[in-house]
């Protein structure tokens, strides 16, 4: 009898401990979305209509000057101030906060910049070698070799990721602080995951679709191309929007080679069309990191931090659910 | 001694000896298989297999697990290639007597020629349409009159066109097991082989799909060479015109079916066809 007694406590204590640490996830989650949301919300929304504060979606940062008038308090903008202070010749006494005023819409520009670049290099090349690592590569010791390299990539912290891009490709190769660099950093920094989870998908497809194909008189890359490939799309597709997240919200690599804190032209004001992938942008996460750590802080200052992070966590989130959404469909056609 | 020393002085010789007397088949062999060995790495599987096939006939291939039945059947269309270390280590296999193992043979040609039903029914992710469509289009055929001509007479022939007819562009996974096997079938019927091989078709369907296959094989036989490795005595003697028998890696018996299963010569294929082992 006393040792079933010893027994239910063991059980029930061993329980609720699997069960808190589930809930601390759940608490963390549950803290991290609603203070970002809730205060996000703030700079996002407005009270009337169009209930979007489109001025912060669409404008570039500016600086906030803050004063007192004849009693009144005004906040305005860089902009905003400059044609205030022509209509009133008196001098004012005003502070300025760096950043704090306009919105964040060359940070958009720029992140979704970034993402697609990188994105289209690392899928070119993480689905090309997955389909030779899948299905031409044989076991051998350097194939093994590459396998621990792709292993050993993925582990790597993304600031170092950003110091080799700043080494490489920002220095040696003089591309400066530019899209290209940023863009073959992040391809880079992303590329191990995605060829690991191409590779899965690729491995996943049935080998009775090969052998069926070749029996056919097909050859090797007819049936890569017709009879393996489509069916691992939906994986690659998985994992590749997964990837999109993840370069989408890295600060690091691109803190040294593609992102600027503040820039006033936006991307497409380049008096050639080469000098495009040789500028800098600004970038939602470094903007986050400037506007969160590089200036003082004070009660002007939260509204664009707030706002830029929950507009980044939306970003993140659409892009999930659109791969849930692609992905479902996909796999709801090609099943086997 | 006398006569190897002879052959060395004279490599070839002047004249061939008349081979009227040989009591040669009627017709040439479709597939002949001469002292093959065949191993996985250091692994050997087949041992000195000697195998003439005959043409339009089907020859059926039977033994216990691991024999290496399919083992030699996969080297008819060089299916074994695609396994790591897998080798043909001694002997020649010829499709009418072109060596298929040459360094010259295009081996998507030969699985044209030599085509493959598999023991597991693997139906691509695609319309029945699309399936049987997939090997002329990977020849390169475009046109949609061919197209659709070449899918109706496979299906026909495969005895599935009345049975899908009417749904030609729904997907090969709603298919019933033994309809999906015959869709495979219709599928390498499509590129016009001279051979088909067939693995172990009937392995995963129920008697009555089997019976339906059974008598599909019957009828092709007509106009194809069909190689059948089959764990089924019966089916072996239903279907077959002639049986080779493998035990351990080597070919035991071959011969006509009536004659192995009836008066076998070898002790052991009468142990394994009246089922003392095996």
């Amino acid at each position: 009898m006393k040792i079933r007694t010893r027994q239910r406590i063991a059980q029930t204590t061993s329980f609720w401990i699997f069960r808190l640490a589930t809930y601390t996830i759940l608490a963390a989650a549950t803290y991290i979305f609603l203070d970002i949301g809730i205060k996000g919300s703030r700079t996002l929304f407005t009270a009337h209509a169009p209930f979007i504060n489109v001025p912060f979606l669409t404008q570039r940062p500016q600086t906030l000057f803050v004063f007192d008038y004849q009693g009144t308090k005004y906040t305005l903008s860089d902009s905003e101030f400059r044609v205030w202070k022509a209509q009133h010749p008196e001098e004012v006494e005003a502070t300025s906060v760096a950043y704090s005023a306009g919105g964040v819409w060359p940070c958009i520009v720029g992140t979704a910049l970034l993402v697609i670049g990188s994105m289209i290099f690392a899928l070119a090349v993480g689905i090309c070698s997955a389909i030779y690592l899948s299905e031409y590569s044989q076991n051998s010791r350097f194939i093994r070799l590459i396998r621990i390299a792709i292993l050993n990539l993925a582990g790597v912290p993304s600031i170092v990721f950003g110091l080799f891009g700043f080494g490489l490709f920002v220095i040696f190769l003089h591309w400066n602080v530019s899209l290209l660099a940023g863009w073959f950093t992040l391809g880079l920094m992303i590329l191990p995951a995605i060829i690991t989870a191409s590779e899965e998908s690729l491995r996943a497809v049935p080998n009775g679709l090969r052998e069926g194909s070749l029996a056919l008189g097909a050859t090797k890359w007819q049936t890569i191309r017709k009879n393996v490939l489509p069916y691992a799309l939906p994986g690659i597709l998985t994992s590749s929007i997964l990837g999109i997240s993840r370069v989408a919200g890295e600060t690091a690599p691109i803190m040294f080679t593609a992102a600027y804190a503040l820039r006033d032209e936006m991307p497409w004001q380049v008096q050639h069309w080469t000098d495009f992938v040789f500028q800098g942008v600004m970038a939602l996460p470094y903007h986050i990191y400037v506007v969160s750590s590089k200036i003082p802080q004070n009660e002007y200052t939260e509204r664009m931090q707030y706002g830029a992070a929950c507009i980044l966590l939306l970003l993140v989130f659409v892009i999930a659910l659109t791969s849930i959404v692609l992905r479902e469909k996909a796999r709801r056609r090609l099943s086997w | 001694m006398v006569i190897m020393e002879k052959e060395t002085e004279h490599p070839a010789p002047p004249f061939e000896p008349q081979k009227v007397a040989e009591p040669e088949p009627q017709e040439k062999a479709m597939i002949t298989v001469s002292d093959v060995d065949f191993s996985y790495g250091a692994h050997q599987v087949l041992f000195d297999v000697n195998l003439e096939i005959p043409p339009r006939a089907v020859t059926a291939f039977i033994g216990p697990s691991g024999c290496g039945k399919t083992t030699l059947l996969r080297c008819f269309n060089r299916m074994n290639d695609l396994i790591d270390g897998a080798h043909v280590s001694a002997g020649r296999i010829e499709l009418e007597g072109h060596d298929i193992n040459a360094p010259d043979i295009d081996v998507v040609e030969l699985r044209r020629r030599v085509g493959m039903v598999f023991q597991k029914s693997n139906p691509f992710p695609k319309s029945i349409y699309d399936n049987v469509a997939y090997g002329l289009r990977v020849l390169g055929a475009t046109k949609k009159s061919r197209i659709n001509e070449a899918v109706e007479k496979s299906l026909r022939a495969a005895a599935l066109w009345g049975e899908v007819k009417d749904r030609l562009d729904s997907s090969a996974y709603g298919l019933s097991g033994g309809q999906q096997q015959r869709l495979c079938i219709a599928r390498a019927l499509a590129v016009e082989p001279e051979v088909i091989l067939m693995d172990e078709p009937c392995s995963a369907l129920d008697p009555i799909a089997t019976a339906k296959v059974e008598e599909l094989i019957y009828q092709l036989r007509e106009n194809f060479t069909i190689v059948i490795v089959t764990h089924n005595m019966q089916q072996a003697g239903r279907c077959s015109n002639y049986t080779a028998f493998f035990y351990l890696g080597r070919l035991i018996e071959f011969g006509a079916t009536s004659k192995i299963f009836s008066n076998p010569s070898e002790r052991q294929t009468e142990d394994y066809i009246t089922g003392r082992f095996g």
